[in-house]
């Protein structure tokens, strides 16, 4: 004798309209996401055109090897890694920095005009940012030689000069950054059960003492999930940033090539499919292995706030 | 006393800092092309002149074609991308769809691993053959497993005895999106909305990669364009009928050309800034 059971397929027919909600997304993420997942067999295939991805023979490990020997390999993940761990640490103390002082010191129109002029290099392209770039540091017209030139000192070529860019790169991501964080930062301060700040007035603590024993304690948490999650990141390099700020420009790349940058490199102007592929699968599973490592340390930390 | 006069000056600081960058661009467009090559781009311009802004209009098609598809693609990514992404959450949002957690996985994880540039670039190029076309700009723009997240937390604060309500008067689920849970989430569709836009309107990547006929490029990807090459903006003033002998004043052009095409981002800012940090406030306090 058999029972109807509560099967898979009543399941279905009793989700059916949220089930089709669902279908224009899980559409997406398959042609955008998935498909191109199963792509990566292309880091394990000598590319040719009339095979295509599945099509093209098989050539083990040559890629990777390609990759690995070149030179590259090391030189892009260490920048990738150095700037965005530059990044995080320079952005966050700068952010929570400004946070506190709007929240302590600024009068309330005060604190809207800053944060409005603060907030305003997040809204525009990294295209215009480069355009902006060129105006501050071009070698003959550009703003800083022009003042140096005032000050009677020789000009600078930045733009042919590797070493100034670790600290430009790291100053523009302060810079479009600052109001975004800013805002969260102060966000989180403004939650902060103001409860504790009366109290301590009552008991004579200055402004510093408010800072250091109430604001910044108080703020740890949220710095600690949002670094963590950053970290997750390291491996990911800001495309449009570098790419706009410093281009194709071949005397830069040992300060500035990221993985990023040289897997877009590899594929557009030199065409090694293979190669870029490898290295893009390399970056991946770097971004896999951090993502985990963070994430098990933000669930050790605060089990509420992991990402799964 | 002291102390807030110390905190006054750093975020005068800051601030300046973070707009003198904006000015030096506007001062360098209005200056004369002459003083510029002489005396290099100045905060304080020693002379005055529009006449990069009219060159510019003079010959406008291109700059107003770049416009029309810019316009055109963050009005059709944004509505488009909107309406998907707030669908998407409200399923996820559903407490009693017993699937969500799978399919809430399945989206987040590609957050976590990816096939990298070169699969998916083949993907849109060899497979769904989308270079050179409007949809290519405006596809892999349009959900964000992000915004998915975002949505979907704000959703699940709606009470679900409305939901539950809805059922019993018979409403199916995609009357009760579109009649109950769209009304009740327009700050959070407001935020991630503008988040939407900004991300179609500032977007260049997608052109750099899949377009390669003059008139699909959106206005970044064409100030992009624009500012690493000279001789093709030389070359499109000629093909629009101007007589371009002399030299052209292209140092302040370029920052004409910024200017133009950062226009409406600017003049909008102050106005849409406002739901940026609500909206920003509301997702740090949740979390």
């Amino acid at each position: 004798m058999k029972q109807k059971q509560h099967g898979f397929w009543d399941d279905v027919k009793k989700y059916r309209s949220l089930l089709l909600m669902l279908v224009p997304a899980v559409l997406f993420f398959l042609l955008f996401a998935y498909i191109p997942m199963s792509g990566i067999i292309l880091a394990f295939k000598q590319y040719d055109y009339t095979g295509g991805v599945f099509g093209s023979p098989w050539n083990g490990w040559d890629n990777f090897k390609f990759f690995f020997n070149s030179g590259d390999a090391w030189r892009v993940t260490r920048n990738t890694a150095l700037y965005n761990i530059a990044f995080i640490v320079v952005n966050n103390v700068v952010q929570i920095f400004a946070a506190i002082l709007l929240f302590e010191v600024a009068g309330k129109w005060f604190r809207k005009i800053t944060q409005t002029v603060l907030f305003l290099p997040y809204f525009i392209s990294w295209v215009v940012v480069g355009a902006i770039a060129y105006n501050l540091f071009n070698f003959d017209v550009g703003t800083i030689n022009v003042l140096l030139k005032g000050l009677g000192m020789q000009p600078v070529d930045i733009y042919n000069t590797a070493a100034y860019w670790p600290v430009i790169l790291v100053v523009v991501s302060a810079w479009k950054t600052l109001g975004y964080g800013t805002i969260m930062y102060l966000a989180a301060i403004t939650s902060i059960d103001t409860e504790m700040y009366e109290a301590a007035e009552i008991d004579g603590a200055n402004i510093f003492q408010r800072i250091m024993k109430i604001t910044v304690p108080n703020l740890m948490p949220t710095v600690i999930i949002l670094v963590l999650l950053a970290i997750g990141n390291v491996f990911r390099g800001d495309f449009g940033m570098f790419y706009n700020m410093v281009g194709n420009n071949g005397l830069l790349f040992s300060s500035t090539d990221v993985i990023d940058t040289f897997v877009f490199r590899s594929l557009t102007t030199s065409n090694e499919i293979g190669m870029s592929a490898a290295a893009g699968f390399y970056q991946s599973l770097l971004g896999f292995v951090t993502i985990m490592l963070a994430n098990y340390a933000v669930r050790k930390y605060d089990k509420d706030r992991a990402l799964f | 006393m002291i102390l807030s006069i110390i905190g006054y000056v750093t975020l005068t600081v800051l601030a300046i800092f973070c707009i003198f960058p904006f000015i030096l661009v506007v001062s360098s467009s209005l200056s004369e092309e002459s003083t510029i090559i002489e005396k290099g781009f100045q905060i304080f311009p020693s002379s005055f002149s529009t006449e990069a802004y009219s060159l510019l209009f003079k010959y406008p098609e291109e700059m107003l074609r770049a416009y029309g598809i810019t316009i055109s693609v963050t009005a059709i990514g944004t509505l488009f991308g909107l309406f998907l992404t707030s669908m998407t959450a409200y399923v996820l949002s559903r407490r009693d769809f017993k699937w969500r957690g799978r399919f809430s996985f399945f989206f987040f994880f590609t957050t976590l691993f990816s096939g990298g540039l070169v699969p998916w670039y083949l993907m849109i190029v060899n497979y769904l053959h989308l270079k050179d076309t409007l949809l290519v700009l405006i596809l892999p723009l349009l959900m964000n497993v992000f915004y998915i997240i975002v949505m979907k937390s704000f959703m699940s604060s709606i009470p679900d005895a409305i939901t539950e309500s809805a059922k019993i008067d018979g409403a199916g689920d995609f009357r009760i999106f579109m009649q109950l849970i769209v009304p009740l989430s327009k700050p959070a569709l407001a935020t991630i909305g503008l988040f939407i836009a900004l991300a179609y309107w500032n977007d260049w990547y997608n052109a750099l990669l899949f377009i390669s006929k003059s008139e699909l490029m959106p206005l970044q990807y064409y100030l992009y364009k624009m500012l690493g090459n000279m001789d093709g903006m030389r070359k499109a003033m000629m093909a629009s009928g101007a007589v371009v002998n002399t030299d052209l004043p292209t140092e302040s052009l370029k920052m004409a050309m910024t200017i133009v095409a950062t226009g409406p981002i600017l003049l909008a800012y102050p106005f849409i800034q406002k739901y940026f940090v609500t909206g920003l406030t509301i997702g740090a306090v949740k979390g």
